[in-house]
């Protein structure tokens, strides 16, 4: 056995927990999670049922850690796991699962499948079972410090751009702000209109806030490939930054995993809780609202539907913000018909939309939003992550189908009350 | 009536009892150990919800069909075999009968006609659940002979029960003896196959709508 692949069974061996063994333990087999899987729904292909997705890690439990599989094993009647079946299966645990987490919250047993594919990946990692886009935007995030291998320069670049298209300052390293904002280096490059917009509803709101030019980036690439080391070095860029700071609170912007990794994953990657507290940027939107400190003087009167971003509303729990939000700014919302927690993943999330090879599985599984954005009769989607809006956007250039991407807080930033308005 | 099937039936009513009794209690603790004691990590995030009581309604929230009307055949021919089961071993005066000779303890039974009626409809949805493991191409995919090893063990009590209440097939005594054998074997091997689900669904649902509740998501 190479010294990859027991490299990997051990990280198998160390993922294992009481969660774990008991939802293995607990499955019937009766194949629900297809159905809420889009890479199933789409392909009707049996091999993307997402338990089928787990079956090394099960096997590797079941042989080593049950009374009946060690003796199973024993027996020579059942094998051991190889690194031939793992590479069968890298394209199963990484380009057909986004970690949207739905079929997680159907399994009738009570299984957390998206769960038991993060443990599963650590395993795939470290054994050299991962993509090798996936690898390379991890290994872009540890040496660039970004994966898509933006640096301070290019941030710079947009922010001189920004503070003359809004004739506002976007501050940088200030120490003393009530705010750390992460950008993700999808909105640097592809939207940097988010930096002038985050700046003119701050400077409405008379928020306190900063950038920090060692940690403006959010995404967490260690957390979508499975290798905590590395998921726990770019969270403490982040920690390291706020605490030198000094802030009150560390804003993540629109994106999925950022948000997922640092709020609810960080403070156990570090080994302590945090001295600050993380907000979802819809989150600090929507308190600001609640305040009475953002308001809007015109509204988006065209039909518009929201995309629910799987990690900040599923997996993020960020499902109220949102809507009431796009209420304040929209007339004509039209809600796809499952949406919310139970809402349909773009197809690029987990870090799918990294993985080349995977290019043609996920157009073919944005099938789903497809059919759900065309049911509302919408022409508009907005969504709260770069990721999702990236994938959207490409998906729909592919299928020509006529429908805009926006983000919600440029939304809002453009229909943003003004000084004028407010005193007239 | 034979002689060998009246020492049958005085094995499994006797001996063969105890011992599958034994063995499905030491098989079960053994189980429940080699799984949860494992252990779990606590998370230090702040959590938006008391994540322990999302768990409990998440025990509860699972019982209902979700969204996925694909599955109909699943639920439905599920939940009446899963009643079904749970009715005519429960609420059957035989069976009743049996536990207060036993142990002191009863309870109203049902009418014994609704039961035998329940029966039919429990083998009838079984029968749809092993067609649909045939059939539905993702359950074909997944399944392993355990799958339809369970469902030979789950089924050969209630088949043998009811032909044994209508004295068909074999004599009286001799089908007795089977239905308690087949009883037996279910209980000894309940904790070894996925069969185990009947406790373990609990505390999976539970940790699941831990997961889901530390982020405020109902489960």
């Amino acid at each position: 056995m190479s010294a990859s692949l027991e490299r990997g069974l051990d990280r198998f061996r160390e993922s294992l927990d009481a969660d774990t063994a008991g939802f293995f333990a607990t499955c019937v087999r009766c194949g629900m999670c297809a159905e809420a899987c889009l890479f199933y729904t789409e392909t009707e292909e049996p091999r993307y049922t997402p338990i089928h997705k787990l079956q090394p890690l099960k096997r590797l439990w079941w042989r080593e850690y049950t009374l009946v599989g060690r003796i199973a094993a024993a027996l020579g009647l059942s094998k051991p796991v190889t690194g031939g079946e793992l590479a069968d299966w890298s394209e199963l645990v990484y380009d057909s699962c986004t970690l949207c987490g739905r079929c997680s919250l159907v399994c009738p047993v009570g299984n957390d499948i998206t769960y038991m594919i993060r443990r599963m990946r650590d395993g795939m990692a470290a054994a050299g079972y991962a993509p090798p886009g996936l690898v390379g935007a991890t290994r872009r995030a540890i040496e660039l410090g970004s994966p898509m291998g933006v640096q301070l320069a290019t941030l710079q670049a947009q922010i001189r751009h920004q503070e003359e298209a809004t004739g506002l300052p976007i501050p940088m390293d200030r120490e003393g702000a009530d705010y750390l904002v992460l950008l993700s280096s999808m909105e640097i490059v592809n939207t940097p209109e988010m930096l002038g917009a985050l700046a003119r509803i701050f400077d409405r709101a008379g928020v306190s806030w900063t950038l920090a030019s060692d940690a403006f980036e959010a995404t967490n690439s260690g957390i979508q490939i499975g290798v905590a080391e590395l998921a726990r070095e770019i969270v403490m860029r982040t920690v390291t930054a706020a605490e030198r700071l000094g802030v009150k609170g560390v804003v993540s912007p629109e994106c999925g995993h950022a948000y997922m990794a640092l709020r609810w994953e960080g403070p156990d990657l570090i080994g302590r809780p945090y001295r600050f507290e993380v907000l979802h940027i819809l989150e600090l939107l929507d308190r600001l609202r609640g305040e009475g400190r953002l308001k809007v003087d015109s509204t988006f009167n065209l039909p518009i539907t929201f995309h629910d971003p799987c990690q900040v509303v599923r997996r993020g729990g960020v499902t109220e913000a949102p809507r009431n939000l796009l209420k304040m700014v929209a007339t004509d919302v039209r809600e796809m018909e499952e949406h919310g927690v139970y809402n349909w993943c773009c197809g690029g999330g987990g870090g799918v939309s990294a993985i080349g090879r995977a290019e043609e599985l996920r157009l073919k599984a944005f099938g789903k939003k497809r059919g759900q954005i065309e049911a509302t009769g919408a022409k508009t989607v907005a969504t709260a992550c770069a990721n999702c809006r990236v994938v959207m956007e490409e998906a729909i250039d592919h299928y020509q189908i006529g429908v805009e991407l926006v983000g919600l807080t440029e939304l809002i930033a453009d229909h943003l009350e003004t000084e004028e308005s407010h005193h007239g | 009536m034979s002689a060998a099937s009246i020492a049958f039936l005085a094995w499994v009513r006797g001996p063969g009892f105890h011992i599958a009794l034994g063995l499905f209690c030491l098989g079960l603790v053994w189980r429940l150990i080699e799984i949860y004691a494992l252990g779990r990590d606590r998370p230090l995030a702040p959590l938006r919800r008391r994540s322990g009581a999302s768990g409990w309604w998440t025990i509860l929230r699972r019982s209902r069909p979700s969204a996925e009307h694909e599955s109909m055949v699943s639920y439905l021919a599920g939940y009446t075999f899963h009643i079904g089961l749970i009715v005519t071993f429960f609420f059957f005066t035989p069976h009743i009968e049996l536990l207060r000779r036993a142990v002191g303890l009863s309870w109203p039974s049902l009418p014994t006609a609704l039961v035998d009626g329940l029966a039919v409809v429990t083998l009838l949805a079984l029968g749809v659940m092993l067609a649909s493991r045939l059939l539905d191409p993702v359950k074909r995919f997944l399944s392993v002979a355990e799958d339809y090893v369970a469902w030979g063990l789950t089924l050969a009590p209630v088949l043998t029960g009811y032909l044994c209440f209508h004295h068909l097939l074999l004599p009286y005594t001799t089908m007795l003896a089977l239905h308690l054998a087949s009883v037996e074997v279910l209980m000894v091997l309940m904790p070894f196959t996925k069969l185990i689900h009947f406790v373990t669904l609990f505390p999976s649902r539970w940790m699941n709508g831990e997961h889901f509740g530390r982020t405020g998501v109902a489960a």
